[in-house]
């Protein structure tokens, strides 16, 4: 019992989320983003997200963490197409994470909205909360037809029929990143870890980093006069931070 | 109650004939409803398990669909029938007596077709006891802030209290048909009937304990609805962020059960003969009840349109151009004519006097209010905040059968509890007789 209330106290004391161990956050800049998609494909590849085949895409069910939505703006023949790259916010006060019954989803002390898929029992209540839409269903057993199951991720786990999935912020090379660190004694540099997104974008319109480090690349993009949180309104108090479009350029 | 010569005997006979003495009709029935329950919800439902919940409609801004609105339709059927029973026991109306058994009963089926919904709903049914609080090896509690849990909790003890208040009014009736049947059944009652014997101690326990019950039912009722609607109204969501949820819910299940209600006796009365019993009295008093009930919903359907337009946010704006204009406006309009503006009739006396036009307000009611259940889902997901989302919803053939096959379900558990418990009160109609108390003493106070 002694041991649930110093749990209980650790959790309680004030000054979240300067209690955590890593505040991992991304930052996007809308000025470099060509709408590639490499960090689609990159995050595909990495994180083992299965393929649901044509029909399934049709019916609005594929699974992608992240997705580069596309808004058109103006009327021809001045159109402008604007790209968004939209990826699990990691809210620190996350919608899905109250709802969830089974407690399937939680923040960590990384900073991180976590999805435990072995506990998940598939309400979908936390994708109906999640303004965002980045939380993906498994609507079928996912099957890859060989031989593409022989390229799986063995880092990262393959999950069942009827269990929700976003993306991790690639946890598995944070928690790589944690173990070497720990072995060295030592914290894990700001911009060490790079998930694929980051790692593939070939326009660096992508930045991972530990948000408490105030010199970090995150930590000096929150701070540009261009940041902004996509639906800032809603109070979700999301980690990523979006770098909006330069005037100049329009 | 002012029929003439209608005697204690009688009534005795009439109703545990209704237990012992069964035609080929009622077989047709209950074989008809069990056939269609298989087929319409036990096989599709093993289809979705095997190849998952793909088989439903449901997409990614839509992850919740029709098996919800079944959900909501049928907890809110559930309500009235205890409810109005608790309710008219502590106001001491007299004419609820010939109509409780089967309202409560229809309650308990309703919310156990509901709790079935849950199953059929989520994408990993044989994990779903996570969601209950039982101690366990790994220290996993479910989470204790979500409305989800809140729903359970709130269902579950719904789901005792009515079942013990239905069991509770029924058990001097139980000892009658226990003494007055034979065979497999009365070895059934003696079961039942927990050794009921009439005595003034025992009349005076159950007087008490049935108060007890009423008094506790009420606010229970009221609160599983309120629970039910912050399953949506805790969202962000535009369409469902809204305060009025909790009453809003509580007034329609108020509704839709009271029609429901309505249904079912009418289609108690024709089949079983109890037109002495069942008179144009209740169903007048019925109608009114309908009829202010129609304009409490009315007025806060309003209010939902109020309030979403004058946010003046953008989400909820194209949330009600979407309501009102969009893919599923037909069903809005539909539901509108059928809650709002039909039941508008219901003023003048000769409507609520007349059985079949309360069948078919009724019937008509409730078809508007599941229409309601649909939209609030259909109408709200569809169109959040990222318009590169949005995205429509068509249920599938599975979602439909099972919507069909719930309706069998509900109708089969009533065919095989009109046969296993008197589905009139025996003890409290007698007090309603003329010549005052029943022969085996007084009803509960």
């Amino acid at each position: 019992m002694g041991d649930y209330l110093d749990k209980w106290k650790q959790y309680r004391e004030p000054g979240f989320p300067g209690q955590l161990d890593y505040a991992w956050g991304l930052a996007v800049d809308l000025d470099r983003c060509t709408g590639c998609e490499a960090c689609v494909v990159a995050c595909q590849a990495e994180n083992n997200l299965p393929i649901v085949g044509e029909k399934d895409v049709g019916e609005g069910r594929e699974i992608q963490w992240l997705r580069i939505e596309r808004y058109w703006e103006g009327e021809y023949p001045d159109l402008r197409l604007r790209f968004l790259p939209m990826l699990c916010q990691h809210c620190a006060s996350a919608p899905c994470e109250t709802v969830c019954p089974v407690a399937a989803t939680y923040h960590n002390q990384d900073g991180l909205n976590v999805q435990v898929y072995n506990r998940c029992i598939g309400t979908r209540s936390c994708a109906a909360y999640c303004p965002y839409e980045v939380r993906y269903f498994n609507w079928r057993t996912p099957r890859w037809d060989p031989p593409l199951e022989q390229q799986l991720n063995p880092d990262v786990s393959v999950r069942e029929m009827g269990v929700m999935e976003k993306c991790t912020f690639c946890i598995q090379r944070i928690r790589l990143a944690k173990d070497q660190a720990k072995d060295e004694g030592r914290r894990v540099g700001p911009d060490e870890v790079q998930p694929a997104c980051v790692q593939s974008c070939p326009s660096q319109a992508l930045r991972f980093g530990d948000r408490q480090a105030p010199d970090s690349a995150v930590s000096k993009a929150s701070r540009s006069a261009r940041a902004y949180a996509v639906l800032e309104e809603l109070n979700t108090r999301p980690v990523i931070t979006y770098l909006r479009k330069g005037e100049e350029h329009d | 109650m002012t029929e003439q010569g209608l005697s204690h005997a009688r009534l005795n006979r009439d109703v545990l004939r209704t237990l012992t003495e069964t035609g080929p009709v009622y077989w047709w029935a209950l074989g008809l409803a069990l056939a269609v329950s298989l087929v319409c919800f036990f096989l599709p439902w093993g289809y979705q398990l095997v190849a998952g919940v793909g088989v439903a409609g449901m997409n990614r801004p839509l992850v919740w669909g029709m098996y919800l609105s079944n959900f909501i339709f049928w907890i809110g059927l559930s309500h009235s029938g205890t409810l109005l029973s608790a309710v008219l026991h502590i106001t001491g109306s007299p004419w609820r007596r010939a109509i409780y058994r089967s309202a409560e009963a229809m309650t308990l089926f309703s919310l156990m077709v509901a709790v079935l919904f849950v199953f059929v709903h989520v994408g990993r049914p044989w994990n779903i006891y996570w969601s209950l609080p039982y101690p366990n090896q790994r220290e996993l509690w479910p989470n204790f802030r979500s409305p989800l849990l809140f729903d359970v909790t709130a269902i579950t003890t719904y789901l005792t209290a009515s079942f013990t208040f239905l069991f509770m009014g029924a058990m001097p009736d139980l000892a009658a048909a226990r003494d007055g049947t034979t065979g497999w059944r009365k070895t059934l009652y003696t079961w039942l009937a927990l050794g009921w014997r009439g005595t003034e101690r025992e009349w005076h326990h159950l007087g008490w304990a049935y108060t007890f019950f009423a008094v506790l039912i009420i606010p229970l009722a009221v609160s599983v609805h309120s629970i039910v609607s912050w399953d949506f109204a805790l969202s962000t969501v535009p369409g469902f962020h809204q305060t009025v949820f909790a009453p809003y819910f509580v007034v329609g299940a108020i509704y839709s059960g009271t029609a429901g209600i309505v249904t079912v006796m009418f289609l108690l009365r024709k089949l079983y003969h109890f037109e002495a019993y069942i008179t144009e009295d209740h169903f007048d008093k019925l109608g009114r009840l309908l009829l202010v009930l129609s304009l409490l919903w009315t007025y806060i359907n309003g209010l939902e349109l109020f309030t979403g337009w004058y946010s003046g946010s953008s989400a909820e704006l194209e949330t009600l151009r979407y309501k009102l204009t969009g893919l599923y406006a037909p069903l809005y309009w539909a539901m509108l004519l059928f809650c709002a503006a039909l039941p508008l009739v219901l003023t003048s006396s000769r409507v609520r006097h007349s059985f079949r036009s309360m069948l078919a307000i009724s019937v008509l009611v409730n078809i508007g209010m599941y229409f309601e259940r649909f939209l609030i889902i259909a109408t709200s997901l569809p169109r959040k905040f990222l318009p590169n989302t949005w995205r429509d919803y068509l249920p599938t053939w599975v979602e439909l059968a099972i919507l069909l096959g719930s309706l069998a379900i509900f109708v089969s558990l009533f065919l095989i509890f009109v046969k296993l418990v008197p589905s009139l009160s025996i003890y409290e109609v007698k007090e309603t007789l003329p010549h005052g108390k029943g022969a085996d003493g007084e009803g509960p106070p």
